[in-house]
């Protein structure tokens, strides 16, 4: 290992991915509920930047710290996007149910 | 010893407010324990170094994403009670996959050792004389400046997008329009009357009604709407909800 951190890499990396198995585990547990879906997306987006900046600090290398900052503004966008989705969608049909959304079946 | 105190305390509330934020039974408790898990994870970040992106952390998604969803959540009156009918439904395959996903990430974990060249293949080694807001700066604006610059075109298109998607022109407000003031023609707005002495303003018939203002619009308005929710009390609320999709 070349950086100095008080912690060790292995740590960072088991926090991390218990938090991406916990995203993954709330879109299925809240499969009706998009604003908890996209709540769990931010949590594995999260664990993700933290993967980065782990790495980052342990190498001694600061391009994962740049690539993280990417990471979390394309995050914030699609926070953005999604959420404004689901006003239109609410402000349509009432409902912001996922097993609603049957409009592009036909 | 101080810093992997913290770091354990740290990680286990991060841990446990993720938890609680995909499985509290109200969206606003999940929005304040996500506050909760986002504070956590800057600390986090502070203990590997990473000043900077916590402060980022902090400001940008508790100030503004978290905020955020906490708007949507409030300002959408759905019943959530009733969303989480099919919870014990999807959780044992939730579960399983999560499971089957954690073991992956565990076997990943066992068997993994850095390359004995990784050091010598950094792009950008951390500059020792500097801090981290300085040392990120002076890569960020020079070698990765078009990707900085692609990132604000990312944060501008999604801007546009979610104004796009959410405006609408509220038929109540009365708005300036300029191509109509200019194309006003004298002959629909002014009349020359002669006044017999005594009449008054009916009887001679100047009294006119404004005319309707622009009722195609309106009409296609009402159309576009027609399966709309609650804010035009007076039109007919005849489509259901899920039957015009079939």
């Amino acid at each position: 290992m070349v950086g100095g951190m008080p912690v060790g890499l292995g740590h960072y990396l088991a926090v991390g991915a218990i938090l991406l198995v916990l995203g993954v585990f709330g879109i299925f547990l809240n499969r009706k509920n998009v604003i908890v879906i996209l709540m769990s997306i931010e949590l594995i987006l999260l664990a993700v930047n933290l993967n980065l900046v782990a790495f980052s600090a342990a190498l001694g290398d600061l391009v994962g710290q740049v690539f993280a900052m990417f990471v979390l503004t394309v995050a914030a966008a699609e926070a953005a996007i999604g959420l404004a989705i689901v006003v239109v969608y609410f402000r349509n049909r009432g409902s912001i149910e996922v097993e609603d959304v049957t409009l592009m079946k036909g | 010893m101080i810093a992997t105190i913290g770091f354990y305390i740290f990680a286990v509330i991060l841990l446990i407010s993720a938890a609680m934020v995909v499985s509290a039974r109200n969206p606003v408790h999940s929005v304040l324990f996500l506050i909760l898990a986002f504070f956590n994870a800057a600390a986090l970040f502070l203990i590997a170094g990473a000043e900077f992106l916590a402060m980022i952390l902090v400001i940008v998604y508790v100030g503004a994403v978290a905020v955020l969803f906490m708007f949507v959540v409030m300002m959408l009156d759905v019943n959530f009670a009733e969303m989480r009918e099919g919870l014990q439904r999807y959780a044992p395959v939730g579960g399983a996959v999560g499971l089957v996903l954690l073991a992956e990430l565990a076997f990943v974990l066992g068997g993994w050792q850095f390359h004995p060249e990784a050091a010598a293949l950094r792009l950008s080694p951390t500059p020792t004389n500097l801090s981290n807001t300085a040392a990120l700066g002076n890569i960020l604006y020079t070698r990765y400046i078009f990707l900085f610059q692609a990132a604000g075109l990312i944060l501008l298109v999604a801007m546009i997008g979610a104004i796009v998607l959410t405006l609408r022109d509220r038929r109540t407000v009365r708005r300036q329009s300029i191509a109509r003031q200019v194309a006003r023609q004298r002959s629909e707005t002014l009349a020359m009357v002669e006044v017999s002495i005594g009449a008054s303003v009916a009887e001679i018939g100047v009294l006119t009604p404004l005319p309707e203002a622009e009722p195609e619009v309106e009409a296609a308005h009402a159309a576009a709407h027609g399966a709309g929710h609650g804010e035009h009390a007076d039109m007919p609320h005849t489509v259901p909800h899920g039957a015009e999709g079939h």
